[in-house]
């Protein structure tokens, strides 16, 4: 099929004798937008780490449209269209928003220089202001370097890179934990921007409102295995019951087996 | 544009609330200090109202016929070759590094450059202090010169591979370097200083030739460091390494650039000074690399990195020439001297923490 943008086949991490993450296979289609919950240490992270190669997996595979990957680090995994926000942000805080947009893949002139080579502040700050015009974020002044901005707006920038940046595959790694109510709404709002435009993403999280709020599917995992793969938008699944998945009161029949040990 | 064009979201940003360029506190700290030495000038019994800046001679000599052009000539030629030294320093302190090997780099491509840099006859004698036989005299400039900036891209290689590659910590790695350099200087000659220099190697430090390195110098860093590539990724890697390494930054690789680059920076001091004072001395440099970090953290530098710019260096290099030249000129002793640099480094530093805790 070709338009599964993502599929995992038996994604298995160890760190020594832990087992972080087991056996995990993870289909994810275009334009889809599906949630990972589990409680802390479930493997949520991991399995992101995984595909984003920040580490490398123990064994198993990962396609990522429709061929095979090995993303040898996270510019790797970005350069193939993986854009990732991750849980500690990755921004440099003297800069200013569009420099941090377009930390790594500045737009410049005069190449012949080489590493001296010009920027092109001009067409990076007009490029910055559509991408953010995107995103509905409130900014005063995009000038400003991001130190000076609250925790909601240097997410937004963090987020705004993979609306700037037209990707493949948006992952966000508990995007809203640090955040206050209207600051998580933006959030929310640039998810929501997203879908709208078909763009596929992968959100960890713990808020189970945000995640009936905004996703199609969620998959649940607990130590390091998947127990349930719960369609949320076409099933009658409650918060109740992902809850007693989180905990292991339930595990789906198809995962039984697994869960078994 | 128009007025709001850099808010976004229906945001608007009054211009007027700006906060101004840290560069211009230290501006006016130097405005401050030039008019204290001003007071104290007229004030001072011994002075019999001397003028510190001005040109109380009443001498029509152009337009800066006002000032005391002689002073500021002097002023700007005291910090001029430790200023290009903390044009270097500034580079790798926004990376979040120190290199404290510059002052004994100074001494030591002084010896190297200038061994190839001495004429074969002094006075129609052979040259006393001749280091090579005859073939290494009365060579063309380029060729100390070359050699030089060479000597001090492989000290700064080797710092950078240390600190980039073996994750040594900037202030051992340098504090190693400092001590090798230092070695280099004495070993080089046996301890004997090199003199005698050709007229072209005695033409780059003469007269106000170490003035004209270090604007031109600082011209051009300032334009790299604000408008290139090199620029933005060093005050990122400073700011944020893991999110500079994160958006596909080769940070190594950058970082053994910032320490080639600061230390071609020293060396070309080296070359600066030894053809300034016509002899090169394995002792030479002494405190360079330190007064080098005072001027660019009294240009208001941040040591954990991410800001700090050349214009602000380069005022700090003016803050301590002018206390320096203040202290001669109120005909204080140099013990006092010291004393009041050091007071401003830590004041500089403890108000821009003020200033950075205000401010958020």
């Amino acid at each position: 099929m070709s338009d599964i943008i993502l599929e995992t086949k038996g994604l298995t991490k160890h760190y020594g004798g832990v087992h972080a993450l087991n056996d995990a296979n993870v289909v994810l289609r275009d334009g889809e937008h599906i949630a990972v919950m589990g409680d802390n240490g479930a493997g949520k992270s991991t399995f992101v780490r995984q595909i984003t190669g920040v580490e490398q997996r123990t064994s198993g595979q990962i396609f990522f449209g429709g061929k095979e990957v090995n993303f040898a680090g996270p510019i790797d995994a970005r350069e193939a269209g993986i854009e990732t926000v991750f849980q500690t942000l990755a921004l440099a805080d003297e800069l200013n928003v569009p420099d941090n947009l377009f930390l790594g893949r500045e737009i410049t002139r005069f190449d012949w220089l080489g590493p001296f080579r010009f920027l092109d502040y001009k067409a990076m700050h007009e490029a910055t202001m559509a991408g953010l015009e995107k995103t509905a974020v409130k900014i005063p002044n995009v000038k400003n370097s991001i130190r000076n901005m609250s925790g909601g707006q240097r997410q937004c920038v963090a987020i705004a890179r993979t609306a700037t940046f037209a990707s493949k595959l948006t992952i966000m790694d508990e995007p809203t934990a640090a955040l206050g109510v209207q600051e998580t709404a933006q959030v929310e709002n640039i998810i929501r921007t997203l879908k709208a435009q078909g763009q596929p993403l992968i959100l960890v999280s713990h808020n189970m409102r945000q995640v009936f709020d905004l996703v199609d599917r969620v998959i649940v995992f607990r130590r390091g295995r998947i127990c349930a793969d719960l369609d949320i938008k076409n099933e009658d699944v409650s918060g109740e019951d992902v809850v007693a998945y989180i905990t292991g009161a339930k595990t789906q029949p198809q995962f039984e087996d697994e869960n078994a040990a | 544009m128009t007025d709001n064009s850099d808010g976004i979201g229906g945001l608007t940003f009054d211009k007027s609330k700006r906060t101004w360029p840290n560069e211009m506190n230290i501006f006016l700290a130097l405005v401050i200090i030039v008019v204290i030495f001003e007071i104290l000038g007229q004030l001072l019994p011994h002075m019999r109202g001397q003028s510190f800046l001005f040109d109380t001679k009443d001498r029509f000599d152009g337009m800066f016929g006002l000032f005391n052009v002689a002073r500021l000539q002097i002023i700007i030629l005291q910090v001029a070759i430790i200023g290009i030294i903390a044009l270097g320093v500034t580079q790798v302190i926004i990376t979040a590094g120190i290199d404290l090997s510059s002052g004994p780099l100074v001494a030591a491509t002084a010896m190297v450059a200038m061994s190839f840099g001495q004429t074969e006859l002094v006075n129609g004698n052979p040259n006393p202090k001749a280091l090579f036989g005859t073939w290494a005299m009365d060579l063309p400039v380029i060729v100390p010169v070359v050699i030089g900036l060479s000597f001090g891209a492989m000290i700064g290689a080797i710092n950078g591979t240390f600190i980039a590659y073996l994750r040594i910590p900037p202030f051992i790695a340098t504090l190693g370097m400092f001590l090798i350099c230092r070695g280099i200087a004495l070993w080089w000659s046996s301890g004997n200083p090199i003199s005698f220099p050709t007229d072209s190697y005695a033409f780059i430090g003469s007269g106000m030739m170490p003035v004209v390195w270090f604007i031109l110098l600082a011209v051009l860093f300032h334009i790299i460091m604000t408008r290139t590539l090199y620029g933005k990724h060093t005050y990122a890697i400073g700011s944020n390494e893991d999110a500079a390494r994160m958006s596909g930054i080769n940070v190594r690789r950058h970082k053994i650039t910032v320490y080639m680059i600061a230390s071609m920076l020293a060396a070309f001091a080296g070359i600066v000074l030894s053809s300034k004072a016509s002899t090169a001395q394995a002792g030479m440099g002494e405190f360079y690399e330190l007064f080098a970090i005072a001027m660019a953290v009294i240009g208001g530098i941040s040591l954990t990195g991410g800001r700090g710019s050349i214009i602000g260096t380069v005022l700090g290099a003016m803050v301590l020439g002018v206390i320096r030249s203040g202290f001669t000129f109120i005909k204080l002793d140099g013990s006092y001297q010291l004393m009041a640099m050091g007071s401003i480094i830590i004041a500089a530093v403890v108000l821009d923490q003020y200033r950075q805790k205000s401010r958020t």
